[in-house]
């Protein structure tokens, strides 16, 4: 390993630019002639729409196009997709409504896209859409998940109960015979609460159409831009993908939103068709972001444990209603099933598991992956039960853990993953150990003593990613392959390019991949460029999100890598005019064995360019290589969080007191950055359980919560410092054992933060997100109760 | 349409502007500084602050015609011929900073708080401080480190 | 927003001048209420008269009075020398509000003449008994605060300073809402002397309002325990997804009692 190889803690690549303010985001990018969109959404949950009369708006100044749902059928834009088919037990395919880039003829969800607005000034764009009159039927919204196949309102006409799918995983009848004997039940009803993901660059996309070349080329802010031409090109048939190109630039945050093809991005290419060429700019607005970005989560759920009588876990059932909201977002229908049901195994050995999820439309915003994304509300459910199972047991909810933990590798779960490496006992010892946990007593007391509740929590949570096998995905209904592509390109004085699928969006990647490159090559950081996000540049990818960039976009390069070394070894020994065998390549150089004959890594490239030494009939000139890499495995990060946390009874106050993070991502490539991730994922997942969820009216259908008025995002002063450590059992699923960091937070910090609350309040359950009158509420209740 | 002149990272400019054009529109459009970021419409994120009159003020909330005489310094002033400024550095070295859009927000906070409370900064005072800026990224936690770091380094 | 035009007039003459000259012109102080307001198309005025260019700042102290000039914004507030000797909890009231780049704009007179029901300011001048001056006239704190957004300000007044009486002692708390930063509710407790404790509550209600119970407690015995088990009735009080009217009632009671162990730890 060099110093800036894999494992080094150093600091970013791609920081310069942005703490210099010179990130280039789609925001900062302007194009000659450009035009502003604004989009006229929907004021209503749902309706029929009569008439859009656009004449006013037409003729107002500087609008040079609006453009309505007839406006796109009569060009033949395809509807948005969503990419993965799941089956009812019936055997039926999921029932997929019509998502128009523009509504026709009906609106589903407050912030629907109605018609769109295109003039030479934003604040010209939007005096003109005041002035198109919308002649609206209103219908009865369909709100509360929960009620919607009951509900004699139809969100898409002919999908009757609003119900998209009545899924189910596992063995229905081993679980329900468990559950006949069991000694002890625990039974919960779960409200996993809905998100709006707000990354702080808001959405953003400019369209550009060339007449003289009859292409067209999209900025926009996606996590993978190769993904969105496939849909836009294949699906919504704005054009062959070699006439479309899309660029994702420097990224603002994703965490899953900007994994999908959205509405706008669609219009803003149409739309500078439209209007001959021009481009056509739009940039959300915080408010639109709230509205029409995908939300997260939603389930509504009921789940109960069968227990024997000496603690040990027979058997797991669980019910789930999903929200899907008004259309089915690109990766929607996948997230309450494949990456939720299939993790209700945790990091337990559970001999049975039966699921049932049935995803039902409402008339609100797309739910569809938001970081973690099935996985963390698999995880609440998993861990809020074994921590009330041991508290009704009256077993240490450690103890009551390390009873049911898996110790045996590789290990089949009930629900497809077969786990294949992990040292839970390791993880829970160590944060148990940094989390002074044997000193909680006493400061417990302490805080009792100064009117304070305390509480602590754990959450042993399990996560699958390296997403994913293609074969395996493909089984369960996935529209395309998960693999990954990578292209190493080695300049002649031995600087290398490596072009990337995956896009980073604050992950790092312009180092971590570096330091692969450096560990493997023998040179410097700054020797190593990393090129992601266009489609004219990198030929293929399928993205960034399910913690799959480490995992499998770098294992794409160092597969590129090997190639690499091996071709270059061939050139070394023709000019070193060796063996193949005996040359040997260390820390940057080659050397023939048993000799002091010796050539730098940059020299070896600058042979294989000039090519005068070896018999170019046998070996290529040159030196670049491409690979493309199928993981065989999902991979299992998992780990242990500790919540310490704190209630002023008296106005319903919680204060974090401490955060111990235990996590195994197995192969860590630059820890500093990996601290990072988890940091972030923690603050999210603190966020869903104290502070943040998307409240839309019952009656109405108005998002309540559609500004950071209402929706309150964690800030510094909400969070307490994190204790984190690591544990390494690498991951034999791909070649640098590595597992992914990304989500873990998110997944395993909003259990962690409601064991701490229930346990310091001492009731079994409480919603999410306790905020101070939710915390207050139980505590009152509690107090009057003593 | 008023004409407007301030000085910005040092230079005299000026530029004829709406009397609804906002400061971070001048900075952004007509300026072409674009590090200066619009997170929110409620004046909440923190992502467009920059200093006017050596204050921190969030350029989403101020007029630019209001800004006629003043000085502002944004993102792009701080580093003096290549060399980043020591609060810059930090963020860097700590990690402070993952998809780098709320940065420049919270570098240019951190300037202001380091002019009011001191370049020796406890935890909880730059947590508090932190109240007008949100990352959605880093959980506070390299932020806070950088901040800290960055203060005691003027 | 819609269009408008920007004045920026150098003296209050001029200001009310163009105020009184055009229907739907709009005073504009720090802006940090109303440029949000603006930019969601939410107003339309058809001139925006700032009043930055005024320079009306500063805080003068004369006898027990303390005069904070309308143009005055918070951040100068919260770390005046003046104020903190003087009125302690109004100081750190000042240094309560919004976040520190909102108190570097944001102005005690725009606050005031704004009314936001949740806004704190409202709270000091009820509770320290103060006077509002404006281009018309002097109106006392009681009178000024009509309703929800809503003041005894004439369309073309504009206050231009607030003196407060300096009280005895004082304490303010507040309970943010946790997602804004304005008060879900807060309290404000002066004791004035001589038996005159003004006890005013904002965040709660539609407007700033006088807790008369607990005046009368604590006029008797200026102690935490004097406002415990005192209640406010809910049915008056907000209620909306992040705190209920019952909720709000028993804030109000903690934050009151915080509030004089406040003012007496002084």
């Amino acid at each position: 390993m060099t110093d800036t190889g894999i494992g080094a803690r150093v600091a970013r690549k791609e920081d310069k630019r942005f703490i210099m303010g010179k990130g280039r985001y789609v925001d900062d990018i302007h194009l000659p002639r450009e035009t502003y969109a604004y989009f006229l959404r929907s004021p209503h949950a749902h309706a029929k729409i009569d008439a859009i009369d656009t004449t006013a708006a037409r003729a107002a100044p500087g609008v040079l196009a609006v453009l309505t749902g007839e406006d796109a059928a009569a060009d033949k834009i395809g509807g948005l997709i969503c990419g993965w088919m799941i089956h009812s037990m019936d055997g039926s395919p999921m029932k997929v409504g019509p998502h128009p880039v523009l509504a026709q003829e009906k609106v589903r969800y407050v912030g629907d896209h109605v018609a769109v607005v295109v003039a030479e000034s934003l604040a010209d764009a939007k005096s003109a859409a005041e002035l198109i009159n919308v002649s609206y039927s209103e219908l009865d919204p369909v709100v509360d998940p929960g009620e919607a196949p009951g509900s004699a309102s139809l969100v898409h006409d002919g999908i009757e109960r609003n119900t998209v799918f009545e899924w189910s995983l596992g063995n229905k009848e081993g679980a329900d015979a468990e559950f006949a004997k069991a000694a002890h039940v625990t039974k919960l009803e779960i409200r996993n609460n809905r998100l709006i993901p707000n990354a702080i660059e808001p959405r953003a996309a400019i369209g550009s159409y060339d007449q003289a070349e009859d292409s067209f080329t999209l900025y926009t802010t996606s996590q993978n831009p190769h993904v969105a031409r496939l849909v836009i090109s294949a699906f919504v048939g704005m054009a062959p993908e070699h006439k479309l190109r899309v660029i994702a630039p420097d990224v603002g945050g994703g965490f899953g939103s900007k994994i999908f093809i959205y509405a706008e991005e669609v219009v803003c290419l149409w739309a500078s068709k439209r209007i001959g060429g021009r481009p056509v700019r739009w940039t959300a607005e915080r408010s639109e972001s709230f509205l029409a970005d995908a939300h997260g989560r939603d389930h509504v759920t009921t789940a109960e444990l069968a227990l024997n009588r000496d603690g040990k876990i027979q058997a797991l059932r669980v019910h789930t209603i999903a929200n899907m909201g008004a259309y089915l977002s690109t990766f929607a229908s996948s997230i309450p099933t494949y990456l939720y049901a299939t993790l209700l195994s945790g990091q337990y050995n559970i001999p049975q598991i039966y699921c049932e999820v049935d995803a039902v439309y409402t008339n609100t915003a797309p739910v569809d992956a938001y970081r973690g994304a099935g996985r963390p509300e698999a995880t609440y459910v998993v861990e809020r039960l074994v921590e009330t199972a041991a508290r009704e047991l009256k077993i240490d909810p450690a103890e009551f853990r390390r009873r049911n933990f898996i110790t045996q590798f590789p290990h089949q779960t009930p629900v497809i993953m077969a786990y294949d490496a992990g040292d839970y006992h390791a993880s829970l010892n160590r944060a148990l150990e940094l989390a002074d946990f044997r000193g909680f007593a006493a400061r417990k007391a302490e805080s009792s003593r100064n009117g304070r509740l305390r509480g602590i929590g754990f959450s042993t949570y399990i996560e699958a990613c390296g997403i994913a096998p293609s074969a395996a995905v493909g089984s369960l209904g996935c529209g395309v392959g998960l693999w990954e592509s990578a292209e190493v390109r080695v300049n002649p004085v031995g600087t290398v390019e490596v072009l990337t699928g995956s896009h980073s969006h604050g992950q790092g990647h312009e180092t971590t991949f570096a330091q692969l490159v450096s560990d493997r090559l023998g040179i410097g950081l700054e020797q190593v460029s990393v090129i992601h996000g266009d489609t004219d540049k990198v030929q293929f990818g399928m993205g960034t999100y399910g913690s799959r960039s480490g995992a499998v976009g770098m294992s794409a390069i160092a597969k590129a890598l090997d190639k690499i070394e091996a071709k270059a070894r061939k050139v070394a020994a023709h000019v070193m005019e060796a063996a193949e065998g005996d040359v040997e390549f260390r820390n940057g150089s080659f050397t023939v064995k048993g000799t002091d004959r010796k050539m730098a890594f940059g020299e070896v490239a600058l042979a294989a360019y000039v090519a005068h030494k070896f018999p170019t009939s046998e070996i290529e000139p040159g030196l670049k290589e491409g690979a493309f890499y199928d993981p065989t495995n999902f991979t299992f990060p998992a780990g242990c969080h500790i919540c310490e946390l704190e209630v002023d009874p008296e106005t319903g106050t919680v204060t974090i007191a401490r955060w111990t993070a235990v996590d195994d991502f197995g192969t860590l490539i630059n820890p500093l950055i990996v601290e990072g991730q988890v940091h972030g994922g923690i603050a999210q997942g603190v966020g869903q359980a104290l502070t943040e969820g998307a409240i839309y009216d019952e009656e109405s259908g108005q998002l309540i919560t559609g500004s950071y008025m209402d929706y309150c995002m964690p800030r510094a002063e909400d969070l307490p410092s994190f204790t984190l450590g690591f544990v390494e059992t690498k991951s034999p699923s791909n070649p640098l054992g590595m597992k992914g960091c990304g989500e873990a937070g998110a997944i395993a910090a909003p259990a962690a933060v409601m064991n701490a609350l229930t346990d310091a309040l001492g009731v079994r359950e409480l919603p999410m997100p306790a905020t101070p009158q939710v915390v207050w509420e139980a505590a009152s209740t509690r107090q009057a109760a003593e | 349409m008023p004409a407007v002149a301030m000085k910005v990272n040092g230079s005299q400019v000026s530029g004829d502007v709406e009397g609804r054009t906002l400061l971070v529109d001048f900075l952004r459009n007509q300026l072409n500084l674009t590090g200066t970021h619009v997170g929110c419409d409620t004046s909440q994120c923190g992502a467009c602050t920059v200093l006017v009159d050596g204050r921190a003020v969030k350029s989403c909330t101020v007029l630019a015609a209001a800004c006629g005489g003043a000085e502002v310094t944004t993102i792009e002033g701080l580093a003096k011929n290549g060399k980043l400024h020591p609060m810059q550095e930090a963020f860097r070295e700590h990690h402070g900073l993952q998809c780098g859009f709320c940065t420049p927000g919270m570098i240019m906070t951190a300037l202001d708080i380091v002019k009011r409370k001191g370049t020796s900064l406890s935890e909880e005072t730059v947590r508090h401080e932190l109240e007008g800026n949100i990352c959605r990224c880093t959980g506070y936690h390299n932020i806070v480190k950088s901040i800290q770091a960055g203060a005691s380094r003027m | 927003m819609y269009e408008f035009t920007y004045h920026r007039p150098a003296t209050i003459e001029d200001a009310v001048r163009l105020l009184k000259g055009s229907e739907a012109a709009k005073v504009m102080s720090g802006g940090q209420t109303l440029i949000p307001t603006l930019k969601q198309r939410l107003a339309q005025p058809s001139d925006i008269i700032d009043l930055s260019g005024l320079r009306n700042t500063g805080v003068s102290v004369s006898g027990s009075t303390i005069t904070i000039k309308a143009g005055t914004c918070h951040a100068e507030v919260a770390e005046s020398r003046d104020v903190a000797k003087a009125i302690p909890a109004l100081a750190a009231l000042a240094g309560l509000i919004g976040d520190p780049q909102v108190r570097h704009k944001g102005t005690l007179g725009g606050s005031i003449a704004n009314n936001d029901p949740a806004a704190d300011y409202p709270a000091a001048v009820v509770a320290l008994n103060g006077t509002v001056v404006t281009t018309a006239r002097r109106i006392a704190a009681d009178q000024f605060f009509t309703g929800m957004f809503e003041t005894a300000l004439d369309p073309s007044e504009i206050v231009t300073a607030v003196e407060f009486a300096v009280p005895q002692r004082a304490g303010y708390q507040k309970f943010r809402n946790p997602a804004s930063r304005y008060a879900m509710v807060g309290v404000f407790v002066a004791d004035h002397g001589g038996g005159n404790v003004r006890v005013a509550v904002t965040g709660a209600g539609p407007c700033v309002f006088r807790q008369r119970d607990m005046e009368a407690a604590l006029a008797r015995s200026f102690t935490p325990d004097a406002v415990k088990g005192i209640g406010t009735d809910a049915a008056n009080l907000n209620s909306d997804i992040h705190a209920s009217a019952d909720y709000r009632a028993h804030l109000v009671g903690v934050m009151a009692r915080r509030a004089v162990e406040a003012a007496l730890a002084g």
